[in-house]
Order: structure tokens, then C-alpha cells, then sequence
């Protein structure tokens, strides 16, 4: 089982990486979602994956009798599911506001900040 | 008393963003309340640092969760120092907003998001737990997006998206680590962190977990070769907005990087603290050079943040108590320094029209006292004596120079010259904007604002100048307290025992998974 979810983390970030390397910044933001998730299901593999069963402690015992599931991997999941699907809300809108006030998504063409050195321009740097 | 004294600076500034938000609609209030709730920040860091300099470090369990299964707050001497100019800048930052920002974006909840931000930075620098510190993270990063983007322009857009995208690559690094350490260790409780990696066999994957955070905080402190996002973003929110990025959000990151290599990482110092000097030197370098190549203050100053980036980051590599103690001093005086000359900039752009270095000019000719209050910070940025930044070099390239390796003399050596070559982009400044006549003529540098406006936008600037010509001319004390958290930052146990205490057996059997 572990050895299958390691191989699921390792593809979904090459999957990530790929998509990241892209000029269109609706690829790069894709591509962060799932490498994103990979980070997740990477805390969830490196916890320990000891199957369903719900960590409970029965009456009267101070341990549970068998394996139980590690729980605190899986709320350190929620925790970054819920900021990351606030972040990825928040980038969706403002790439979309780039794209209304720059008219591209390409992320070589977004230059209004730095702009690029006109050659006929004198200038101390350059 | 002193669990609600830890967690009062972080439930005063969210309290405060809350209320300046609701209160948004009638500009007095929000602004009132901004003011207030950064007053009561910084007597409450004020007061945290004096208990935690009489009692040594102090915890707090959160609901009362036992040390290392609940989230720890935790304050030592550094944390402590670390809330309190984070505190200073925040009330310094706020008073300049009151004349800075425009009223729209003030009705759109500026104050609102500049105390999320603060709460974020002092919920970083207070807590005790690895995975809050990433929650932390999360809060200032997206109380940054929302002030970087505030107003919408087009420069600040495309600015926006590189910093949200950089960063969150930073964020997933961060988190991944996280991941694979707790996996080794089985804990993520800082101080249960330091005890249980020395159980951990393989230092091989150990090194690993120590690069990946080497990333993740590399990009959020923009060291060399991380830093892209940073002066392709700083330079165009509203100047205040620059102003406290400038002098907190990078600095976290540096917090995070000395936190985690004195903490937790010390089992290969000489691969790893080798590695953060490379990185220190190289920073520095570039930095400097990327300044020397642009013609825009702010522009400029984001560059020189990189570069000075290096010399905290190396007082760490070299970990020896001294320049543990050159790091300290030097995150103090740098956010100082580097706030204010943020600030000045806003005011030189008032007063002559343009933050384009070709465009203006003639502001010594008609206001001495800006251009006395640019030298201040600019010279102490370089290292002149007897400002701050003097004190904090040396003590810095003493410590480097004590190592008595070749490593050594080069970096002290690195750190030497981009001393000077900051001086040339100070002078370049001077001599532009101060001492060039304006290319509009006599009439080019107009005083735009009123008298009351413009006292709100000079007063902070003169406390904060200030505060480095006392950092300078009366060096010891300050640097007294930095010794003190250094040797607590080099030695951990009382660190550890302030987190754990009592609970250290039930610790061990913690980490022993």
C-alpha cells in the first residue's frame, strides 16, 4: 500500500513540475494543484498508513487494541486543503484580472512591472 | 499571566483586523482603531520582551494540550526581540499609512489586511509547532496577496502574480518537508523536534529534509537563486505596503531558516551551514549587483533587501555564538533601516513627482531635512560609522574573520566589498535625486501635501531614524541582548525545557513512534 502511494506522490508531482514549466499561467496554476495534492497524499504516505479503522480508544483501556489509523496526518490534510482551495480561489481571480488588464496569460509576456530595456533609451545601467 | 501574555500579541492584531474591518465605511474609525490596535501591539511587545529577558524562554500549551501533542507558543529571547521590532514597524508603518493610503482603499479594508499580516508575522516568530509555523506562513502570505493587489492597477496585477505563484511553489516545498520529517521523527512539536532527530539513523535523508526547508525558506527570505519574486513585486504597491513587506516578510523567512539550523538541523553542520554560506555570499553578491542596474528607488532598495538577505543568512552559517549574535543584530537594525528608507522614498516621490531616478531631483537644494533623513538610514544601510549598520558588519566579519579558514576571510572579504558597492547605490540615490537639479527646474520639487499630512508621513520616518543613530552611538546594550539570544538560540536546553518541562519522559516515549 505504501509502496503504491509513494509511486502515486512521485507521478502526480512529475505531473505537477510538468504543467508548472508551462508559459500559460492557467497550466502553471493547474500544475500547482496537483502538486499541491501530492504534498498532501505525501503527509498522508510518510504517517504511517495503517488502514480504516477509526483511532479509537475502547472504555476502560488507555490504548486501542489494534492497528487504527493515524489520525493527526489526516488534520494536518484538512489544514492544508482548506488553505490551499482559499489560495487557489484567490489566484483563479486574480489571473483572471491579469488577463482582463494585460490581455495574455503567458507569463513571459507579463511585463508591466519590469519592464524590458528599451534599446534606445539612455540609461545609467545598461 | 504569562500564557495570556504570549498569545496577546496575535489575538490583539486580529482583534484589530477584525474591528478595522467591520468598522471600514467611516474612514475616523477604521483608522482610529488601526492606530490603537498598533499602539497596544507594541506596549504588549514591550512587555513580553522584559518577562522573557527576567524569566528565560517561556511556553504556553494550547488548551492545555500537553507538550508535544498540542500546538506550543512559545517566546525565548529571540522570538521575543523578533515580535517587538515587528511590533515597532507595525506602529511605525501605521502612522505612515494614515497619510499614505488613499481613502478608497482605506473603505476597501486596508487596515483590515495590515493587521491580519501582523498577526501572521508575530503568530510565526511565537510559535513552537512546525505545522503552525506553515498555518503562520499561510496567514501573512495571503494578508500579502490581498495588500499587494490592493487598488488593482496593472503593474500591481502582474507584480501579484509572480509573488503568489513563486510563494506558493515555497509553500508546497515547506509543507513537503514538514511531511518527511514528521515521518522520521514521528513528532512536530519544535522542541520535541530538536531532541528526537538525534534518534533518527539516517542523517542521509535527514540532509534531505534540511535542503528541502533550505528551499522553502529560501524563497520566502529571497536568498540567491529564489529571490526573483521579490524585486518583481515590492516596488509597486502603495509605499507603505512596500514598506512593511520590505521589513517583515523576508525576515520570517530568515527567522524560520535560524530557527530550524539551530534548533533541529546541527547533525551535519558541515555540509549544511557550509551550504547556507555559499548561499550567503552569492546572495549578497547579486543583490547588489541587481541594485547597481536599476534606475528606480524602489526598485533599488528591493534589490539591496536581497542582498542584505545575505549577511543575516551568513552570521547562521558561520554558527559560532558571534555570529549568531552578528544575525540578531543585524535582522534588528536591517528592518529598521530598511522601513524607514521604503518610507523616504514615498516622500521623495511626493515631493518631486517620480520614483524614476531620471526624473527627479533638487531635493537637497529645497528639502534638506528629507535629504537628512535619506543619509540616516542609506549610510547606516552601508555600513558607515557610527550608525547601526557599522556595529552589526563588524561584529559580523569579526566573527568570519575568528573562524580563521579560507572560507572565512572570503566571505568577510565578500561581505567587505558589497559594502561598498551598497555605498554606490546610495550614492547613486544621493546624487540623483538630491543633488541633480530637478530636470523640471525650480519648480519641480512642489511640497503636494498639507502640512498635516505631511507630519504623518515625517514623523515615523524621524523615530525610526531615531532608533538607528541610538542603535549606533550607544551599541552596547543592544548588542548585550543579542548576545543573550544567541547563546540561547546555540545552547537549546532551556528552549526545550521551557516547551517539554515536566513532560520529557512523556516525550521520549512520544518520539519513539
Amino acid at each position: 500500500m505504501e509502496a503504491l502511494l509513494a509511486i502515486t506522490v512521485g507521478a502526480m508531482t512529475a505531473a505537477g513540475v510538468y504543467l508548472m514549466l508551462s508559459w500559460n499561467m492557467m497550466r502553471f496554476l493547474f500544475g500547482l494543484v496537483v502538486i499541491g495534492n501530492a504534498a498532501n497524499l505525501a503527509i498522508l504516505t510518510v504517517g504511517r498508513h495503517y488502514g480504516p479503522a477509526p483511532p479509537l480508544v475502547p472504555d476502560g483501556q488507555t490504548a486501542p487494541a489494534e492497528l487504527v489509523a493515524n489520525a493527526l496526518p489526516q488534520a494536518l490534510i484538512l489544514t492544508a486543503i482548506v488553505i490551499s482551495f482559499g489560495i487557489l480561489a484567490f489566484t483563479v481571480v486574480l489571473l483572471y484580472r491579469a488577463y482582463e488588464e494585460m490581455g495574455t496569460i503567458s507569463g513571459d509576456d507579463m511585463r508591466v512591472a519590469e519592464p524590458r530595456p528599451q534599446p534606445d533609451q539612455s540609461t545609467v545601467g545598461s | 499571566m504569562t500564557d495570556l501574555l504570549l498569545i496577546a500579541p496575535i489575538l490583539v492584531s486580529f482583534a484589530t483586523a477584525v474591528a478595522a474591518y467591520l468598522a471600514r465605511r467611516s474612514r475616523a474609525r477604521t483608522r482610529a482603531i488601526g492606530l490603537a490596535g498598533s499602539a497596544v501591539l507594541l506596549a504588549i511587545a514591550v512587555v513580553l520582551l522584559a518577562e522573557v529577558w527576567r524569566l528565560g524562554p517561556i511556553a504556553m500549551q494550547a488548551s492545555a494540550w500537553p507538550a508535544p501533542f498540542g500546538i506550543t507558543i512559545v517566546a525565548d529571547l529571540f522570538s521575543a526581540i523578533m515580535v517587538l521590532i515587528a511590533a515597532i514597524i507595525g506602529f511605525a508603518v501605521t502612522i505612515y499609512s494614515l497619510g499614505d493610503i488613499e481613502p478608497d482603499l482605506e473603505a476597501a479594508g486596508y487596515y483590515g489586511l495590515y493587521h491580519v499580516l501582523i498577526a501572521g508575522v508575530c503568530g510565526a516568530f511565537l510559535t513552537g509547532d512546525l505545522f503552525n509555523l506553515y498555518v503562520w506562513f499561510e496567514v501573512m502570505l495571503m494578508a500579502s496577496f490581498g495588500l499587494l493587489v490592493l487598488g488593482g492597477s496593472p503593474a500591481q496585477i502582474d507584480g501579484g502574480i509572480k509573488y503568489v505563484s513563486i510563494n506558493l511553489i515555497s509553500t508546497v516545498m515547506f509543507l513537503i518537508a514538514v511531511a518527511i520529517l514528521y515521518g522520521l521523527t514521528g513528532t512536530l512539536n519544535m522542541a520535541d523536534l530538536s531532541v528526537a532527530v538525534a534518534e533518527v539513523e539516517d542523517d542521509g535523508l535527514l540532509t534531505v529534509v534540511a535542503i528541502l526547508f533550505v528551499i522553502g525558506f529560501g524563497i520566502k527570505s529571497a536568498v540567491f537563486p529564489l529571490f526573483f519574486w521579490l524585486p518583481a513585486s515590492y516596488h509597486t504597491p502603495p509605499v507603505a505596503v512596500s514598506a512593511i513587506f520590505a521589513a517583515l516578510l523576508t525576515k520570517v523567512g530568515v527567522y524560520a531558516l535560524i530557527r530550524m539550523f539551530t534548533l533541529i538541523f546541527t547533525h551535519d553542520v558541515g555540509f549544511t551551514h557550509g551550504l547556507l554560506l555559499a548561499i550567503a555570499g552569492v546572495t549578497m553578491v547579486t543583490g547588489v549587483l541587481g541594485a547597481a542596474a536599476q534606475n528606480q528607488v524602489r526598485s533599488i532598495l528591493s534589490f539591496h533587501i536581497v542582498s542584505q538577505i545575505g549577511y543575516m543568512v551568513m552570521g547562521l552559517a558561520l554558527f559560532t555564538p558571534l555570529g549568531m549574535v552578528g544575525s540578531v543584530f543585524y535582522l534588528v537594525h536591517h528592518i529598521i533601516v530598511k522601513a524607514n528608507l521604503f518610507l523616504v522614498s514615498g516622500v521623495m516621490n511626493r515631493l518631486a513627482g517620480s520614483f524614476q531616478l531620471g526624473e527627479i531631483g533638487g531635493l537637497w537644494r529645497f528639502k534638506p531635512l528629507v535629504a537628512l533623513l535619506f543619509m540616516i538610514p542609506a549610510f547606516s544601510l552601508a555600513g558607515m560609522p557610527p550608525l547601526s549598520g557599522f556595529w552589526a558588519k563588524f561584529v559580523l566579519i569579526r566573527a568570519s574573520l575568528s573562524l580563521d579558514t579560507g572560507a572565512g576571510y572570503l566571505i568577510a572579504a565578500t561581505a567587505l566589498v558589497v559594502g561598498l558597492l551598497t555605498l554606490f547605490s546610495m550614492t547613486k540615490i544621493w546624487g540623483e535625486a538630491f543633488w541633480k537639479p530637478h530636470p523640471a527646474g525650480d519648480h519641480g520639487v512642489a511640497p503636494r501635501l498639507t502640512a498635516g499630512r505631511s507630519a504623518l508621513l515625517l514623523a515615523p520616518i524621524i523615530g525610526l531614524a531615531g532608533l538607528t543613530l541610538a542603535i549606533g552611538l550607544y551599541a552596547e546594550p543592544f548588542y548585550q541582548v543579542s548576545l543573550a539570544a544567541a547563546e540561547q538560540l546555540l545552547s537549546n536546553e532551556a528552549y526545550v525545557a521551557a516547551v517539554i518541562g515536566d513532560g520529557a519522559v512523556l516525550a521520549a516515549a512520544g518520539s519513539g513512534r
